[in-house]
């Protein structure tokens, strides 16, 4: 896994370690599973008021690094959560400086695709070095750190040497705020949260067929028509800005998802004319099916609103959606079927669908936005980007291997979500299927394998809102965490992760984040709140 | 019955859209998905003509006639005739509680007394106690009185209870009828009242052993237990995992056995707390102190309480369910049980009973012996049959009436005619044969086993738990009436603090209407659309209850 290049000297670094055996107690507290590491036994207490973080002298980020500056005040609260100011004192404590030490000074910039998340952490007595390619490798180690600083009564830490990467580059979790709302505020909770389990991208599910809450500034009746209420269920501007800088603090792409042509019905409130009019033997019924394919205007205003968006959204992923378009309103409406005619489509639906998409694609890629899409648009077309990402939803509970097969076969890059669907909530610890899912576990070449750019947790919003998202995401969703982050051999036994996991969750619930509890037992600080 | 309500936009706000992607599943889970969802799509949520009531009373008559309410000027106070008077904190407790409920805490302000009030403007709610003895100052029992007669009407509304727990009720539901108009304007419209609950024992059982419930948390839950007119609390507060429960009489029990003695306990203070707040809401605490099996906890604190499971002739270092072979166990269980008498006022107590494993007791040779002495032969269901009736003979003497689960009826332990059997086992069949079989031996019974809401699968599965009749089995009238009600169960292997009351709420309100109202109440889909704004108007009293599907609420949960 690791690449050659100036990480070179990391190679013989990672060979040595990997030979020493992985004392599993001494990390424990980590979560996801770091890659490679050694530590000691003996521990060292940590003073609140002789701790710092710094910057290393060759470091191109210093002082003034929006992101890392953040993140040391942040880290600060979560390694020493007890500390009230200057009533302590441990003056019998050596002072303690984190130096971080960064090649490329990307602090106001966004993680994207191609970020570098790799760190290279050491631990001696009163220091740590912590050295990364990137701002955002630095705040994963950051993490890290913060995560093996034990608080028994006292803050303490052990030395040590890891090397730590991702598995998989992208690592997300879909949030539906259609079908519910979703108040800005639970949105940053989930956001802090995903970045203690090192989830790196926010798939922002935003609208769909019961509401649109974004406040368009191009087409603002979209949301005043379209949302579940105008003025108190909707994200401005501002809303959004929100919650990605906050998401870039935290080293996580906001990858926003507007699907089309299905899951459309509450964009016709707001755009008359967008969806298609269904029709009832030679009569309009008055209700609306997908997107109106056949119309130019259509592609008028999704020219505009993905203009804005693209502009909007600093990712340079866009989700299209795509997924579940139902034909029977189209093949019902007389002028979709003469378009039909026209175009030389005959009766096949697919192929007026595949149209749809490109129209839609090209308008994107035409932004120097890439797509994502979901896996059913693979199905009715050949003419694709080979750039477009396909998203595997369909074939739970073990049919989802035959997909990934198929669809890199034809060369596309795959983004792996069927066995992640945790809003399928059941009685016991379904966490361990979301654990054991092997991504890579498909017939199919090594090249086909590396199509696999990751996977994704989705948490569809049929049955979640503010009241019960956090218990039903966490720390279930960090089981796929670990999937996606940590070398699979070394994460293979379930039954091994199961004290650690249970250790992150009270580790989560120390953090303020409501994470359920995953059998009998007890945390020492248990949830306050309700 | 008359005309529809005029609701706020909230309830026009329940379309049902279904995202057909997250349906998409193969296999078996696309059968029970299918199962489930497709009895859903039928849910049409039109504004129900009850408006948000829930548990629905069993006499509504409304009318189109509405009166605005507004917070300067509207009381709550007792009736002139009224045998509850200032000095009954219990009721004062309650108007207060209930006024920020329709109001919210930031705008109660003073009475203004200059200010005219319009000609269709209801300024007080009356509160009646009837009967010459209020029960103010005593504790709710099965026995209680909670019928209530509500009307609202010019000039001021007038709530009739024969005692305080009716009242109770009757202000929950005045609550309930209070609305939003389209300004944000409160309006209550002109409507009669008359309601008493179906059955007398609505329960909801909270597991603080297998995780430990903070006080705080059981009390958010006893609050909205009343808003739901749940009635009983049934506290397991204690079995294998650990022992919460500070004892007086032997404190080691929870030093020893609770997660932490410190921080994972219930003191005498927290437990006193716990039922005078369940108190002022007409809600009866009834622990439940489970043995001989589910104690493993017990022996931490209490050495030799519990049976040396043997691996060949050795002992093997384990331990089985409660030894009840030695007199040393009889004299501890009448100290334990006396206290537990004296710190709990409620006529009852539950002793558990459930899910003995023999294998320990069948491994110990002293126990051996002491089946051949009794002439138990090999049957162990005797020597459980023994403990319990010595265990009941104990709590007899404490003058508490006991509530068992339906092993112990199963096993033909002998039981006094007053014992409640609690049914949890088995499917629809098996629980409705037992219901029969217990209530043709002429006991009293109490339904569980469609009611394991810690049982969660994906869907709407209230619809499962609304449709359950604890009266649905074969039997004549006589022993349908001695069915008392019926139990919500959150069992706690996977839950506490974090998850609790989302995963109850209002999944348990289901249940709630289901052992209040009339029996004829089954309209789901009437159901569906009250239940939706109860369930938005206890997220507007700050309780996380989840949603039913796809919709919003005015006012979403803000505490995250």
């Amino acid at each position: 896994m690791v690449r050659s290049g100036r990480y070179t000297r990391l190679n013989v670094y990672l060979l040595i370690l990997s030979v020493l055996q992985l004392n599993l107690h001494t990390v424990e507290g980590v979560w996801p599973l770091p890659q490679a590491f050694t530590s000691s036994t003996e521990r060292y207490p940590l003073n609140p008021q002789a701790f710092y973080f710094g910057y290393g002298r060759q470091s191109a980020a210093q002082q003034g690094c929006s992101v890392l500056d953040s993140a040391f005040r942040r880290y600060f609260s979560l390694i020493f959560p007890d500390y009230t100011d200057g009533r302590l004192h441990f003056s019998q404590y050596k002072p303690f400086t984190v130096e971080v030490s960064i090649d490329h000074d990307d602090c106001e910039g966004y993680p994207n695709e191609d970020s570098s998340e790799r760190y290279n952490l050491s631990v001696s007595a009163g220091q740590a070095s912590l050295k990364a390619e990137t701002v955002w490798g630095a705040l994963r180690g950051l993490e890290t750190f913060s995560q093996l600083v034990y608080q028994n009564d006292f803050a303490y830490y052990r030395t040590l040497l890891m090397l730590n990467f991702p598995r998989f580059q992208f690592r997300g979790i879909l949030l539906d705020t259609s079908r519910h709302y979703l108040p800005v505020q639970a949105i940053l909770k989930t956001l802090d949260a995903m970045a203690y389990s090192k989830f790196n991208v926010f798939h922002w599910h935003i609208v769909d067929d019961p509401s649109f809450p974004y406040q368009s500034s191009s087409f603002p009746d979209l949301s005043s028509k379209g949302a579940f209420h105008p003025m108190t269920h909707i994200y401005t501007q501002s809303d959004v800005r929100r919650v990605i800088s906050h998401a870039r603090l935290w080293g996580i792409r906001v990858l926003p998802e507007f699907d089309s042509p299905g899951h459309t019905t509450s964009w016709g409130k707001g755009q008359p004319g967008l969806l298609t009019p269904c029709y009832n033997g030679g009569t309009p019924s008055g209700t609306f099916g997908p997107v109106n394919p056949a119309l130019p205007s259509t592609y008028q205003f999704m020219a505009r609103l993905f203009k804005e968006v693209s502009s909007v959204f600093p990712d340079s992923y866009i989700h299209l959606g795509g997924d579940e378009v139902d034909f029977s309103c189209w093949k019902s409406n007389p002028d979709v079927r003469a378009f039909m005619q026209k175009m030389g489509f005959g009766s096949d639906f697919t192929k007026l669908e595949a149209f749809y998409m490109e129209n839609i694609v090209n308008i994107t890629s035409a932004l120097n936005k890439t797509s994502i899409v979901w896996q059913d648009v693979f199905d009715y077309h050949e003419r694709i980007p080979k750039d477009t990402v396909l998203h595997i939803w369909k074939g739970i509970p073990a049919k989802y291997q035959e997909e990934l097969s198929r669809i890199t076969k034809a060369g596309m890059r795959v983004l792996l979500a069927a066995p992640w669907y945790i809003n399928h909530i059941s009685y016991g610890q379904d966490w361990r299927n979301y654990y054991t899912v092997q991504p890579q576990n498909f017939s199919g070449t090594e090249e086909q394998k590396k199509l696999v750019i990751g996977g994704e947790v989705c948490m569809w919003g049929e049955y979640v809102d503010a009241t019960n998202l956090s218990p039903r995401l966490w720390p279930r969703a960090s089981a796929a965490a670990e999937r996606l982050w940590s070398d699979e051999k070394q994460t293979s036994n379930v039954d091994k992760a199961f004290p650690r996991l249970q250790d992150f969750r009270c580790k989560l619930l120390r953090r303020g984040i409501q994470a359920e509890p995953l059998y009998v037992g007890h945390c020492k600080h248990e949830y306050q709140g309700v | 019955m008359s005309t529809t309500l005029k609701f706020t936009a909230l309830l026009l706000a329940l379309s049902l859209c279904r995202g057909l992607r997250h349906d998409y599943i193969d296999n078996y889970i696309d059968n029970y998905i299918d199962e489930v969802t497709e009895e859903e799509a039928e849910l049409v949520a039109q504004p129900s003509k009850y408006g948000s009531l829930w548990p629905l009373p069993q006499k509504v008559q409304l009318s189109e006639v509405s009166f605005k309410l507004t917070s300067s000027s509207f009381r709550i106070v007792d009736a002139k005739d009224s045998t509850a008077g200032p000095s009954c904190s219990l009721l004062q407790d309650a108007y207060r509680r209930y006024y920020e409920y329709m109001f919210g805490i930031a705008k109660r302000q003073q009475l203004n007394k200059g200010r005219r009030t319009g000609p269709s403007e209801l300024t007080e709610l009356q509160v009646w106690i009837t009967s010459p003895d209020s029960e103010c100052d005593s504790y709710p029992s099965l026995t209680s009185d909670e019928s209530y007669e509500l009307s609202v009407n010019q000039p001021y509304a007038v709530l009739k209870a024969p005692k305080v727990w009716g009242a109770l009720h009757g202000l929950e539901t005045f609550s309930q009828l209070v609305y939003e108009d389209e300004y944000g304007a409160k309006s209550i419209n002109s409507t009669t009242i008359s309601d008493f609950p179906r059955f007398a024992h609505r329960g909801i059982l909270l597991d603080s052993s297998r995780h430990f419930l903070p006080i705080k948390v059981i009390l958010a839950n006893l609050e909205t237990m009343a808003m739901n007119k749940i009635n009983v609390f049934h506290w397991h507060i204690v079995d294998d995992q650990s022992f919460p429960y500070l004892s007086r009489t032997f404190p080691q029990l929870s030093q020893q056995g609770a997660y932490h003695p410190y921080t994972h306990v219930y003191t005498p203070a927290d437990v006193k707390m716990v039922i005078e707040f369940a108190r002022l809401r007409g809600i009866r605490v009834i622990p439940e102190f489970d043995t001989p099996g589910h104690t493993q906890s017990w022996g931490k604190g209490q050495p030799d309480l519990l049976t040396p499971c043997y691996s060949g002739s050795k002992p093997s270092g384990t331990f089985g369910p409660v030894n009840p072979i030695l007199n040393t166990t009889y004299d501890f269980m009448s100290q334990f049980f006396k206290e537990i008498s004296a710190v709990f006022p409620d006529a009852y107590v539950h002793l558990g009973g459930d899910e003995v494993d023999f294998t320990c007791w069948k491994s110990n040779p002293d126990i051996q012996k002491f089946m051949d002495q009794q002439g138990f032969g090999q049957d162990y269901s005797k020597l459980e049959s023994f403990y319990i009736q010595k265990l009941l003979d104990i709590v007899t003497t404490t003058e508490k009436g006991y509530t068992i689960w339906q092993e112990v009826f199963d096993n033909g332990v002998k039981l006094k005619p007053d014992t409640l059997i609690h049914v949890w086992k088995g499917n629809q069949q098996q629980y409705q044969n037992e219901m029969a079989n217990v209530t043709s031996s002429g006991y009293r019974t109490l339904l569980s086993t469609p009611w394991y809401l810690n049982r969660i699968s994906y869907g709407q599965d209230w619809q499962g738990h609304y449709k359950a009749d604890p009266q649905d089995f074969k039997g004549t009238e006589a022993q349908k009436k001695l069915v008392i009600g019926g139990e919500a169960c959150l069992w706690g292997e996977y839950v506490d603090a974090t998850n609790l009351t989302p995963r109850l709420w209002p999944r348990a309100s289901a249940v709630a209407e289901r052992l209040w109202s009339a029996k004829d109440v089954t309209d789901i889909n009437d159901a569906f659309s009250r239940l939706s704004v109860h369930r938005c108007r206890m997220v507007d009293r700050g309780i996380p209850a989840e949603p039913l599907f796809s919709s919003y609420c005015p006012h979403e949960y803000k505490g995250i």
